[in-house]
Formats: C-alpha cells, structure tokens, sequence
C-alpha cells in the first residue's frame, strides 16, 4: 500500500512539473526553485503534512519534500532555541541531503567524466 | 522585457508561434508521471529499510534523502541520468535525485577548468538558488512563527 | 566610384574567385548522417584524442585547413591571409588554430554564417587584388558550444522540439585568383534582422525573416530570380525556419518550394534525435566545402545560392532577455 500511495504521490508531483515546463517558458531550473518555495509555503500552512502522511516516500522525495523538511526543522529549533532556532533549525534538518549531495557531487565529478554525446 | 515589440515583430511572433510544434504533452506528462512515481516507490523501498533498522519514519527521512541522493549522483556519473532525463522530464528534475544530477552534472563537466573554479564552483549552478530560495523562504517561515509566539 | 557593388547590398566580382580546394572534418554523430561520403575526414570520438572538448574543436579546424590547401595543391606559404570565425567566446578556435599555422589572420564573428562571410570577405580580397590565395574556415562542436550557450551534457534535461543540435565538426576552403570552378561570382551582404524571437531553443525561427530579407536583396540587386539557381540553401535554418522562410518568400512573391534546402536538413537524417535539425558554424561550413562543392566539381549542381544564417546572441543578452539579432549573408557560387 505504501509502495502505491508513494508512486502516485509522488508521480503526481512530478506530473504538476512537468506541465509548468511544457506549458511556460520555465526551464527546469525554475521549477526546482519554485518547488522548493512550494513545499515551504505549503508546509507551513499545515498543508504538507498530510500529504506526507498519505504519500510516505513519495511526498519526501520530490524537491516540495526537501522544503517541507526545511520547515519542520525550523520550526522544531524555534520551539527549542528561540530566535536562533530559525537560524540553525533549515540547516540542520536537511544537513544530511545537503551534505550527501556535495561529497557524493564531487566524488562522482572527480571520478567520471561527461559521455560524449 | 527589456524593450517593446514593434508591430510588425508582434505579428511575426503571433505567426511563429502557430508554427512551432508543440511538445508532445500527453506523452511527457504520462512519462514525467510514471518515472517520477517509479522514483518515489525506490524512495519507500529505502525509506521501509530504514525504518526496518529500527529508525522512527521521522529519522528515516534523512537517510533516505542522502541515500537517493547517492543514487541521482552516481547514475549521472555514470552517464544514465540525463537519458532518463530526455523521457521522463519533470519526472526525474523535481526528485531529489534530480538535484543530485543538477550539481553532479555542471562539476563533471567543468573538471577541465580545475578542481576550484570548475567542479567546486560550477557544482551550484542549478542547486545553489534552489538552496538560497529554500533557506531563505524557511527562515521567513521560522521568523514570522517566532514573532507570532510571542 | 565603387563599380563592383551594385544595388544596396551586393558585390559583383569582376573576376569571380574560385574555390581551389576545401577540407572537412566532421564528428561521429555528423559521419553517419546523409552526408558522410562527402566529409574528408570522420573522427570517431568527440574528443579527438585531446584532453578537452575545446581542444578537439581546434584540431578539426587546424586538420580541415590542412587538408583543405593540400586538396587545393598549392604550397603552404602561397596562403596570403586565413579568415576564420568558430561559436566559442572571443573566437578562440580560429585564433588558436591561427597561431599554429602561422599566416596573417583576420578573425569574424558571423555565428553560424561564419562561412558565407569570411568567403564573401575573402572573395573581395582577391577580387580586389590584394591576395592571389587565402584560407577560410570555421568549425563548430557539439559539446562546446552546449556548455557555452546550454546546459552540462549530462543535466538531465529535455530538449523542445525546435531545439537545434550544433554540428561537430570544420569547413575550410582555400579561395584563389586562379581560374578554375566552382566561381564566388556575387556576394550579398545581410542587415541585422530582429524579429522578436527571445526563445533561444528557436534560432531556425529567429533566423529565417533575416534568410528572407538577404534572398529578396540578392534577387532585387542582382535581377535575378529563384529559378536561376539549380539550388538554394540556407545555412542553418532547419526544419521548422525553413517552412518560415518558404512561407515568408511566398508573401514576398518569390516561390522557392522547388530548389531550396537548407544545410541543417541535409545534415542528419531524421532518426538521429536531432530535434529540427543541425546549426553551428560547421553545419553550413561542413555541407559547403564537403557537399555542395564536390556536387559542383562533378557539375551536378552549377549555380548554387549559399545563403549562410547566424544567431547574434550571447548567453548574457539571452539571460537578460534580450530579442536574437539576426544575420545572413548571400554567396553566389557558380560554374562559369
């Protein structure tokens, strides 16, 4: 059930970006910006929550999960720490993506290099 | 828009775009759907091993993350990424393996202009305004909860 | 008095020059297109043996000059100038390949008409007296030209379906007073054409009203009209800019649907993934001095209008959204 919840979530997410791409001038850039922003405004105003709760791995994984990931944490630091809380808590929950992503990124950049096309 | 169209540049561009073809919707959003979900379902797979070991579904969030992160980043290594990327469109761009390929990608490819001013800086090209829009928007977020707590 | 010019923007040359000799190189994407039997050389690797991408675009360029003066059986030290023009930032293919071979050189920049105008420029030098043979080449490649204007190669992007695919590979024609054909007889200067066109995923759409504008010029200044011509092929246009351009002349009155092509058809067949087709320096440079030249030699073609197309953009007028200036410049070659 999970495996399923997750593939439509989580294709249905995909699906919303891939139709800003072919209907708007927006390049793929844009749209991972405007969905990292989507997931904050979203979560922030409790409404991505549920959709975790349904979707599992399929509302995390999408760029709105690293968002909503973004929110839980400063809002958890802020409920701890007070005001410095909203300094450290985005960093801090989402330090294991961001870090993975530039060892992994310059390891595999060290490692290989582009296919000839 | 740096400069007004003239009448005639109007005209043309109304003219242009009945010509260009349009992309094939249906198709890529079906694609973008179904590798975006597929991609998801390899995410729960990972996230249940986790959760398995014996983490909280909270805690196993972040493996999860960094572990599709490792994925994203070691199939555009290996060359694999982007043809995904030519079927599935959003479908692989918006997982967060799609951010790992956007700072693999420009690194890789600027090796040749050395390790400081290539990979290490061209790595955020993509993913650096997704970060700085990302913190900057949660901080908002952050800030507004902590004035209204008060 | 400037007798050789005649209407606004034409040069008829007295003694047309002649195309001696040419060389071409092209990549391996490009050598098993329609075209392959008429390239000189096919490199099977896109790196060309060299440590960069940028690198092996210069050494297609050099090779194709090289080839292009033994082709045209003239001693090296007879080149009197080498006039070449490639995609990269400040020129930098043509003037590297420039200090390798060592003759006097004048750097363009025409985009992907590179070719029509350094020949044109080239054939006013002879025509003028003011050289008896001089090089011209340019060159283009894939990869380079992506990480310039686009995206890193492996960012998992898609392309739309007006999108262009830029040709690996190098032209080179040694252009000379000699009397031998294929001639350069009439060289049509283009205006900078704007039509609006911000989409730089659509050059063929933003090229084909400054194709348009530069064919009609040639025919009002010279009087002749499309039928003259066995062919006529514009430079990098491709599938979509060249239903434009036959639409746009149409309107003019000047029905080109019979001879006319366009290099960035010719190119790649349509199972390549190509998207509309080719663009680059080389597309119109490779197709010229590989294809449309041997086709002269052997006379199956004799008159041919070579109306090579450019994209004046950069990535910083593009980002801040800036409309494409367009070029394109008219070259009548013809068995005399």
């Amino acid at each position: 059930m999970d495996y399923i919840m997750a593939f439509i979530i989580g294709g249905f997410i995909c699906l919303i970006g891939q139709i800003l791409i072919d209907t708007t001038k927006l390049m793929p850039a844009h749209v991972l910006v405007i969905f990292i922003v989507l997931g904050v405004l979203l979560s922030s105003i409790g409404l991505y929550q549920p959709l975790v709760d349904i979707g599992k791995a399929g509302a995390i994984i999408p760029l709105t999960g690293f968002g909503h990931t973004l929110v839980t944490g400063v809002i958890e630091d802020t409920d701890k720490y007070g005001l410095l809380g909203v300094f450290t808590g985005a960093l801090g929950a989402s330090a294991a993506g961001i870090t993975s992503a530039v060892v992994f990124g310059y390891i595999m950049a060290v490692i290989f290099n582009p296919k000839s096309k | 828009m740096v400069k007004k169209l003239t009448k005639e540049q109007q005209d043309f561009q109304q003219y242009i775009n009945k010509k260009k073809p349009k992309p094939p919707y249906i198709k890529n959003a079906f694609f973008a759907f179904l590798v975006g979900g597929f991609i998801c379902t390899i995410g729960q797979f990972i996230l249940n091993f986790y959760i398995s070991l014996g983490l909280t579904f909270k805690e196993a969030g972040a493996p999860t993350s960094a572990t599709m992160v490792f994925i994203g980043a070691l199939l555009t290594g290996l060359g694999i990424y982007d043809d995904i990327g030519k079927i599935a469109g959003a479908g692989s761009v918006v997982p967060i393996t799609g951010f790992a390929n956007s700072i693999v990608s420009p690194a890789m490819e600027f090796k040749r202009e050395g390790y400081v001013f290539g990979v290490a800086a061209k790595m955020f090209v993509v993913a650096g305004p997704v970060l700085v829009y990302g913190l900057t928007s949660s901080f908002i977020v952050g800030l507004i909860y902590y004035l209204f707590k008060l | 008095m400037a007798d050789r010019k005649i209407g606004s923007q034409t040069i008829k040359f007295n003694k047309p020059p002649s195309i001696i000799g040419t060389g071409t190189v092209v990549g391996p994407k490009e050598g098993i297109g329609p075209l392959k039997d008429y390239f000189d050389l096919i490199i099977n690797d896109d790196l060309y043996s060299e440590k960069s991408w940028e690198k092996a675009e210069r050494k297609m360029l050099k090779e194709a000059s090289e080839m292009a003066i033994k082709n045209s059986k003239i001693p090296f030290a007879n080149i009197e100038y080498f006039i070449s023009g490639d995609l990269l930032n400040q020129i930098i293919s043509s003037a590297f390949t420039a200090r390798e071979l060592g003759s006097p050189f004048l750097g363009i920049y025409g985009a992907c008409s590179t070719i029509a105008e350094g020949m044109g420029l080239g054939a006013i030098l002879i025509d003028g007296g003011y050289a008896d043979n001089l090089l011209v080449a340019t060159s283009s490649h894939f990869c380079t030209a992506e990480r310039q204007f686009r995206f890193p190669l492996e960012l998992g992007n898609q392309r739309p379906p007006t999108a262009q695919w830029t040709v690996t590979g190098a032209g080179a024609a040694v252009v000379s007073s000699d009397i031998k054909n294929p001639r350069i007889t009439y060289f049509t200067f283009g205006k900078i054409i704007d039509m609006g066109e911000v989409d730089s995923n659509s050059m063929g759409t933003a090229m084909a009203p400054a194709a348009v504008d530069t064919m009609i010029r040639h025919f009002q200044d010279t009087g002749r009209t499309p039928d003259y011509y066995d062919l006529i092929v514009t430079g990098d246009l491709s599938s979509i800019g060249k239903d434009v351009a036959e639409d746009l002349m149409k309107q003019k009155g000047y029905d080109i649907s019979n001879n006319y092509t366009d290099c960035g058809i010719m190119i790649y067949n349509n199972k390549q993934d190509v998207h509309s087709g080719g663009s680059g320096c080389a597309c119109a440079a490779t197709v010229t001095c590989g294809y449309l030249f041997k086709q002269m030699l052997e006379k199956k073609y004799n008159r041919v209008l070579l109306v090579a197309t450019g994209a004046l953009l950069s990535t910083t007028s593009s980002q801040q959204g800036e409309t494409i200036p367009c070029i394109a410049y008219a070259l009548s070659l013809e068995n005399l």
